[in-house]
């Protein structure tokens, strides 16, 4: 692409934060918690769920400790950037405000290839599934666009949809560079290597060799009680919390290799567990006032 | 007469469904007019990622005039029935007929208007599409009764003649206008009527046959690859794929680093089809091309030099990580490899591939052992049996599922390994279905018979049978590739015997770890009584429920598999013409479990049964069935001698035909034990027509129904003859 105007890393994000701030979505901050993808934002997860209307945007740091590869991979990494949108109800032209999206940060589509390509969406640890397409430009794929059917094992009542940019793929193909580490984070000469690469070949290390896998298994166990507890206290956010916190020590166990194949649907099973509990703890609670405000409305 | 096109349009819809939803969309259609009585000439389907449409040809205005005649109650019966018959018929007593004492009423129906069907058939056709996959959206989706559509559903053009049919699907109104190509054509379009849909679209850059559509990309991406002297490798699944992604095709050629052709061909292929849906090239020598035409759905401003360098860097990413996985996997030695299957559970009642891999090996062994597969050296095929599942834990395969047991194949080559020992691991899996190859190689018949085998064997332990059409382990897939393999191969083998002894190798290995005390009882499971056998079953069952319900002891094991080959071999020969009562009258024999001597014994019966002396020995042999199943003999009578000259000459004829027939089996000769039966014909028809069975005298009657079982008795010893049909 040209790389003359090319957008730098930070100039996408604020790009695409005055773009959809326009069309009405309150701009969020990242959720201050490790998650593997911004679905799990409660923005995401609970906002979901009910009938208000919800729309926001954010960009959520995601952690996923079996992809580090130590900074030596281009492309791959333990942590990375997702832009999140969710509009609910889901508006009749997401579709053309999506695209709007890519014209404004210099995607023409007479010029570039814009493909909408199945590709239905599950997430088994949050209970929840979408239809959706994921987005190819130039036979590359830069977001998932989901509409979600159910979360947390309920109907969505109105049903979102969600848009899931990768952001270091697209600033990658907008900058036309080969490696995640060479693109330029602002206009000032600052790389994201200059910015990521030593987290990353530390992080691989901690995640693949250091971690202390007693204390993680103490861990998860003590987010599962504090669950436990937060439901009973009836407070859904906090429980749900714990599950978020629960999903990526779980992930850490997996990055470890301490989890056998056998025990890994167990661990899946208690993390959905939590989930779909505080998903379920967070509608109960809400429950009258959204049959109150959107009549003939039920769970 | 009119024409009326009906445009359903929506979001992207999946490029697998289209084709399908296309049929679907004119079938539904017809019949809903059908139940109107409006019966369109002819019907053209469009179909694109934006658009589900037809015209149907030929329509009336109006539907014709109907005249419906009921038949009501007698005049005589009692008055309510005369009511009920006027409120069913909506009449008064004065409009219904009398004829000959019964009321009958004349229902008059005018002709609708096409209009009015239309109006109410399209919702109806809407709201019962049969998506494989839908959703709901928008504002409407506060409930879960709202319409559910493949993807949004956005407008709908429904057009007779030049008049717009008005209709209502939640928040959708129908009317005239459409879009056209999402970026060529972005604004609303006016449609006239069914005579200039198709070209309005065109020239607005959307093609809506998916027939022409296909046809362009093949034509232009031929015309691509020739430009460069290359030619496309036929992919007609890709072709309808890209047809199904596209509006407005543009196939374009953009090229790879030859340096990645050092990558095996089918990985690449399958990173270009797969993962980027490219159509794959050859050169002129028939060589793979480092070369791809990709599919665009723009004419690019730029002649598409944006969109090639796009994709031809997302392609070199992946092929850069095609080439590091195959780097990376030859690093460690398939035996290191299948170390790692001890992680990979293969079922939870059966362990992990490593513990199948162990009882594939020894099967695959013990089949060439026992001289079962001919011409293979053991060693070698336990050898290959043992890093036959090794390539699963590679990274190739763990990107590439499709390709398990090819890359094995590459990776032992690699690794210097007997080009036997290679391509066992390559073709184990095979064959995969009806039409697939059948392996011939010594080593590779034998490891995949042992493959499929275990597979079978180890959920039949379980009794994890196939129910209806569920087969979650593929189950019958297996068998069907042992009934393929054995006969293309003539295995000549008892399956009961090799079910049987395998069945104890699966019991023995489950049982070893948790069940060390069994071990001794085990050891000598092939000595013990049937009864013993049952009991240690049910002890294994008690020892810890949980654990050991359901598990089945190798003889019923080896019994049903048994049972199950004989279906499977019953479907998969019906197609080469044989009867499946015909191999149903052999399998009754019992004990006939040689697939081989099975099926020649079957083939030679069905040619027999085809003469006219086998149907008429067959009339003769159920005419003898048909009376000895009525006819009780007492024990304690003696039979007479012979009587009449007829019952003579039977007795005669069978005595020469019945060791005839025997050592024609034994020899396998089955069409000389057939011959050998014939010659019975003739002395049966004589004798049912001129001796009668049922003789006053006991004696000559118990002489008489001990000749027909011989008879019956003689006709076994080839095939039971009561299972044939006809």
């Amino acid at each position: 692409m040209a790389e003359g105007k090319a957008l730098s890393f930070q100039d996408l994000i604020l790009t695409l934060h005055a773009y959809w701030g326009k069309q009405g979505c309150v701009i969020l901050q990242p959720y201050d918690m490790e998650v593997g993808a911004g679905t799990f934002h409660p923005a995401t997860t609970l906002r979901a769920l009910g009938p208000q209307p919800w729309n926001a945007a954010y960009v959520q740091p995601s952690r996923r400790p079996t992809d580090g590869r130590y900074g030596e991979n281009p492309n791959r990494l333990q942590h990375y950037y997702q832009y999140q949108v969710i509009m609910k109800p889901s508006p009749a032209n997401l579709q053309e405000l999506y695209l709007g999206s890519l014209v404004e940060i210099g995607i023409d589509p007479l010029v570039h290839d814009i493909r909408f390509v199945e590709d239905d969406w599950e997430s088994p640890t949050l209970g929840a599934w979408g239809l959706g397409w994921e987005v190819w430009c130039d036979g590359m794929e830069v977001t998932q666009f989901t509409y979600f059917q159910q979360m947390g094992g309920y109907d969505c009542k109105p049903v979102a949809g969600e848009l899931t940019y990768g952001l270091e793929r697209l600033a990658m193909y907008i900058q036309g560079v080969d490696s995640v580490y060479d693109l330029k984070f602002n206009d000032a000469g600052v790389t994201y290597g200059d910015v990521f690469l030593a987290n990353e070949q530390q992080m691989s290390k901690w995640n693949f060799e250091v971690a202390d896998t007693d204390k993680l298994f103490r861990w998860f166990k003590d987010c599962q009680a504090e669950y436990g507890r937060c439901i009973e206290a009836n407070v859904p956010l906090a429980a749900y919390d714990q599950a978020i916190k629960a999903s990526h020590v779980f992930n850490l166990l997996q990055a470890r290799g301490v989890i056998s194949v056998q025990e890994r649907a167990s661990y899946m099973g208690q993390v959905r567990d939590m989930a779909k509990g505080s998903c379920e703890a967070w509608i109960a609670s809400n429950a009258d006032a959204w049959s109150a405000k959107f009549p003939g409305w039920t769970a | 007469m009119t024409d009326f096109l009906l445009e359903l349009r929506c979001e992207e819809i999946p490029a697998r469904m289209q084709l399908k939803a296309s049929e679907d969309l004119a079938r539904l259609f017809t019949e809903e007019l059908a139940r109107a009585g409006l019966k369109p000439a002819a019907i053209d389907s469009f179909v694109t990622p934006r658009r589900l449409a037809l015209v149907a040809r030929g329509l009336p205005l109006e539907t014709a005039a109907v005249s419906e005649e009921h038949k009501g109650p007698r005049t005589s019966a009692p008055p309510q029935a005369l009511e009920g018959f006027l409120r069913k018929t909506g009449l008064t007593q004065d409009q219904l007929e009398d004829r000959d004492g019964v009321w009958f009423a004349v229902v008059n129906k005018p002709g609708r208007a096409t209009m009015d069907v239309l109006a109410q058939t399209v919702p109806a056709v809407i709201r019962a599409f049969p998506w494989p996959k839908a959703m709901r959206w928008g504002v409407a989706s506060q409930t879960t009764e709202s319409l559910r559509w493949v993807r949004p559903l956005q407008g709908i053009v429904a057009i007779l003649g030049e008049q717009l049919v008005d209709i209502v699907v939640e928040d959708v109104r129908s009317g005239y206008a459409t879009l056209g190509h999402r970026f060529h054509h972005p604004g609303a379009i006016t449609i006239g009527g069914a005579d200039d849909y198709v070209e309005k679209l065109r020239a607005c850059h959307v093609i809506v046959s998916h027939q022409e559509r296909q046809a362009i990309i093949a034509a232009k991406a031929a015309q691509a690859a020739a430009a460069h002297g290359y030619t496309v490798i036929e992919d007609k699944g890709l072709v309808a794929e890209n047809a199904g992604l596209t509006e407005w095709p543009v196939p374009l050629l953009g090229d790879f680093d030859p340096a990645f052709l050092e990558v095996p061909p089918e990985v690449i292929q399958l990173t270009l089809r797969i993962n980027q849906k490219y159509f794959v090239l050859r050169d002129a020598a028939g060589k793979l091309a480092p070369a791809f035409i990709c599919t665009a759905n723009i004419e690019a401003k730029d002649g598409g030099a944006a969109i090639v360098a796009g994709n031809r860097k997302v392609l070199a990413a992946r092929l850069s990580d095609a080439r590091f996985f195959w780097e990376q996997d030859r690093k460690t030695a398939l035996a290191d490899h299948a170390q790692k299957l001890a992680r990979i559970t293969f079922h939870e009642k059966l362990g992990t591939v490593a513990d199948k891999v162990e009882r594939v090996a020894k099967l695959a062994r013990w089949l060439v052992e026992e001289g079962i597969v001919k011409g293979a050296d053991a060693d070698l095929a336990e050898q290959a049996a043992r890093l036959a599942k090794a390539d699963l834990v590679t990274e190739m395969v763990g990107e590439f599922p499709e390709l398990q047991g090819v890359m094995g194949g590459y990776y032992a080559r690699a690794e210097g390994l007997p080009d036997a020992v290679a391509d066992a691991i390559r073709d184990h899996y095979k064959p995969v279905g009806q039409g697939d190859d059948v392996p011939t190689a010594p080593v590779t018949v034998a490891v995949s018979l042992a493959d499929k085998l275990d597979t079978l064997v180890g959920f039949f332990s379980w009794g994890l049978l196939p129910t209806g059409s569920k087969d979650p382990f593929a189950l019958r897939r297996a068998a069907l590739g042992v009934i393929q393999l054995i006969l293309e191969n003539r295995v000549r083998t008892s399956l009961n015997g090799v079910s049987y002894g395998h069945a104890m190798t699966v019991m023995r290995q489950l049982t070893s770890e948790s069940l060390t005390h069994w071990q001794g009882v085990l050891l000598n499971y092939d000595e013990l009584p049937i009864e013993k056998k049952i009991q240690l079953n049910e002890k294994l069952s008690g020892e810890n429920p949980e654990t050991w319900a359901g598990f089945e002891i190798p003889p019923n094991i080896a019994h049903a598999m048994v049972t199950f080959f004989a279906d499977r071999l019953k479907v998969q020969q019906r197609e080469a013409g044989v009867r499946h009562d015909l191999i149903d009258a052999v399998f009754a024999l019992g004990g006939e479990d040689d697939l081989v001597r099975l099926l020649a014994r079957v083939h030679a019966l069905q040619s027999f049964v085809a003469t006219d002396d086998g149907a008429n020995l067959l009339a003769g042999y159920k005419r003898a069935a048909n009376i000895l199943k009525k006819e009780a003999v007492d024990p304690a009578i003696v039979p007479a001698a012979p009587s009449e000259p007829a019952e003579a000459a039977l007795l005669a004829a069978l005595d020469a035909a019945e060791p005839l027939a025997a050592r024609a089996v034994t020899d396998e000769r089955f069409a000389d034990a057939m011959a050998a039966l014939a010659t019975l014909r003739a002395p049966i028809d004589a004798f049912f027509e001129s001796v009668t069975v049922n003789d006053a005298d006991p004696a000559k009657r118990a002489a008489r129904l001990a000749l027909l079982d011989r008879v019956r008795a003689a006709v076994h010893g080839v095939a039971d003859f009561s299972k044939i049909t006809g």
